[in-house]
């Protein structure tokens, strides 16, 4: 094994196909809507945005794709598996092998060093130990953290953090990144490095990128295309490509 | 998640929450001890009894008569009573016993009166012949001198009192000799004296026998405390012993030879053989296939049972009571877990989002009750033996100023090792189920919401 990223070829096939997928949250009496029937599809290899304020469903929609979360009905497709369809344990190799997460507050385990913590998806999915050490390495290595290794994430700043977070989804080699309002947290300059190395791996390793964010500039200067979501509902003819 | 993996995260947590853990952990090594010292008390005084039991030579000895010795004596026989013909105890008997299976020997059970003259007065006494297997017997621990020199040496052994009686300092007595005058039973019919060895010619007529008074000198080589009871059923006690093969070579008069006299048949009979088996536990079967040879037999095997049955209800009560603190210390370990659920909300989510599956965080945290479990266990395991043995050397200070020898009453015998640490890692896994399968439910959207 050479460790290398591959580089993923799909740029004419589907990544990722949401067919009138919703998603209900019962809340006593009421019913939340917080996805709503909405069919979106996104290639391999693009970098697309998911925008709306707070509330929309945007968070939701990208748990779905993550396989956080179930849809109540419709289908969710990542390289044509319907994950609605999964049992959890397919959900769950779902999550390890196919994407790779990164949160708004980068989630870090604070009592492990960044080694370790991005040492974790390998454990989870069984990788050979031998294997695992050289491959942290070349993850860190990409998002220029290799000599912050064990460091713990209380001693880095918040966007090295990010950073860290990002080479623990890679680490798995998964084809889909889901970013969810990965500059939130950060400071404008900062948040636009983290979103350039964003932009860096989908453009290198052919990956498909779905952020999900409320900063319209951001998301027009990096994606490619972006997707508009009020109400849980698609805003038809928004989608700009 | 592979095991090494698993168990190095489940340490790692469990080094978090250190105190906490810490604190969970005493408590189940609390539990234990009081268990292991509980039980190793138990299984120490049991040890310490049947092991002394055992060493009388009570437990394992089965005692055989032949059916007409007890039972219908005194009373008029019934004919149909009896449909086979009544075996007579005799060498072939022995023979025959001596090669069943389990069997180590056989020997019979003399004892004879007799007087003893050193230097002045003569003192009628009852002698009993101890078989050579008696030197293992635990009365012989403390004998002063030594047990016989030969099986069939000229020597014999006193027990203390009767020492006494002949001497103020009954130690100076070894070495020195007594004469044993007893009276020998000489065969009418035969030319030739006939021994305790049985004569070959078998169904010779019995013409009865005269009874010869005899002497021999007999070196003292030990004195005993307490006296060795060569089996039961005897006739009460006797307090001079010689070698059996020595008895059974005088040929003395027995209590039970009048009877022999009034008998037609020459072949010599024994009164009782004792029976020694190579374990108290196969006893019964042993038993069983002399009766099957036709004999009456008595051995002590139910009153050890029921001994045993004592020993099973008392480390029963007492693992019942040492199991209190374990239950008590299992509930600390659902409560440190359920409280872990609650502060690692987040990491769970994370876990989950990185690919965990709902058995991943299950097993996690049911390797954390785990290792909590097996290091209680193994530290309780050692608290238990070092209480275990505290209270023996306090047990041992007290028997000390009883003037008493020192015992040992504390045993903690491997298997009590292995289930104690066994035990703590199932209540442990047991008290982890719940917990486990709260995380493993817990919703990843849920738990990864800011806060």
């Amino acid at each position: 094994m050479s460790g290398a990223i591959v580089r993923t070829e799909h740029t004419n096939s589907t990544a990722i196909r949401a067919a009138g997928v919703s998603r209900h949250y019962t809340m006593g009496e009421s019913v939340i809507r917080a996805v709503d029937d909405v069919s979106v599809e996104v290639r391999a290899g693009e970098f697309v945005a998911l925008l709306g304020s707070s509330g929309s469903g945007k968070s939701t929609l990208l748990n779905l794709i993550a396989g956080l979360d179930r849809p109540s009905s419709g289908a969710i497709y990542a390289h044509g598996r319907d994950l609605a369809q999964m049992t959890p344990m397919e959900l769950a190799k779902h999550r390890s092998q196919t994407v790779g997460m990164v949160f708004q507050s980068f989630n870090l385990l604070p009592r492990m060093n960044l080694a370790e913590n991005v040492e974790l998806p390998l454990r989870l999915a069984e990788v050979d130990r031998r294997e695992r050490a050289g491959r942290v390495r070349e993850s860190l290595e990409r998002v220029r953290l290799g000599a912050r290794m064990h460091h713990r994430p209380s001693e880095l700043s918040g966007g090295e953090q990010q950073r860290a977070a990002i080479a623990r989804a890679l680490v798995n080699r998964p084809t889909i990144l889901l970013a969810d309002e990965p500059t939130g947290n950060l400071d404008s300059r900062t948040g636009e490095e983290i979103l350039n190395l964003i932009a860096e791996i989908n453009q290198s390793l052919g990956m498909t990128v779905v952020m999900v964010t409320h900063e319209r500039p951001l998301a027009e200067r990096y994606a490619q295309r972006q997707i508009f979501l009020a109400d849980g509902k698609l805003v038809e003819g928004n989608s700009v490509q | 998640m592979k095991f090494v993996d698993l168990t190095e995260l489940a340490s790692r947590n469990l080094r978090e929450a250190l105190l906490r853990n810490t604190l969970t952990t005493l408590g189940i090594a609390v539990g234990v001890a009081s268990l292991v010292a509980m039980l190793s008390l138990g299984v120490g005084l049991q040890e310490l009894l049947s092991g002394r039991l055992q060493r009388t030579g009570l437990f394992d000895t089965v005692v055989v008569t032949s059916r007409r010795s007890f039972g219908d004596y005194g009373r008029p026989r019934k004919a149909e009573a009896a449909p086979e013909p009544i075996r007579p105890l005799d060498e072939a008997a022995r023979k025959e016993i001596a090669g069943l299976a389990n069997v180590l020997e056989v020997y019979p059970e003399i004892r004879f009166p007799a007087e003893l003259q050193y230097q002045d007065a003569p003192r009628m006494m009852t002698v009993a012949g101890l078989p050579e297997s008696a030197r293992q017997r635990e009365v012989f621990d403390g004998i002063k001198g030594a047990f016989f020199t030969a099986a069939n040496a000229d020597e014999t052994i006193l027990q203390i009192e009767f020492a006494r009686d002949l001497e103020e300092e009954p130690l100076s007595l070894l070495g020195k000799e007594l004469v044993l005058r007893y009276a020998e039973r000489q065969p009418l019919a035969s030319p030739t004296r006939a021994g305790a060895a049985p004569p070959d010619a078998e169904g010779a007529a019995n013409w009865g026998f005269s009874v010869v008074p005899r002497e021999v000198r007999l070196r003292i080589v030990g004195i005993v405390e307490t006296e060795p009871g060569s089996g039961f059923g005897g006739f009460g006690r006797s307090r001079v012993f010689i070698p059996l093969q020595l008895a059974q070579k005088l040929s003395s008069v027995q209590f039970g030879d009048l009877r022999q006299a009034m008998r037609t048949s020459a072949t010599p009979e024994y009164l009782n053989l004792s029976v020694r088996v190579n374990s108290a536990g196969k006893v019964p079967a042993v038993q069983e296939s002399i009766k099957k040879l036709g004999f009456q037999t008595y051995s002590l095997h139910d009153v050890a049972k029921s001994l045993r049955l004592a020993f099973a209800v008392l480390d029963s009560f007492l693992g019942a009571f040492g199991s209190l603190a374990l239950a008590v210390a299992s509930m600390g370990i659902v409560n440190t877990l359920v409280m872990a659920i609650l502060e690692r909300r987040r990491e769970i989510g994370i876990l989950k989002a990185l690919g965990a599956a709902d058995r991943d965080v299950k097993q996690l945290f049911f390797a954390e009750a785990g290792v909590m479990g097996l290091l209680g266990g193994v530290l309780g395991v050692g608290m238990g033996w070092a209480i275990g043995r505290i209270i023996n050397f306090g047990i041992n200070i007290y028997l000390k100023r009883q003037e008493l020898p020192p015992q040992t009453i504390w045993s903690v015998p491997w298997w009590l090792v292995v289930s104690a640490i066994g035990f703590a890692l199932l209540v442990s896994l047991v008290a982890g189920l719940y917990p486990a399968s709260r995380a493993a439910k817990l919703d990843p959207v849920q738990a990864l919401r800011y806060e």
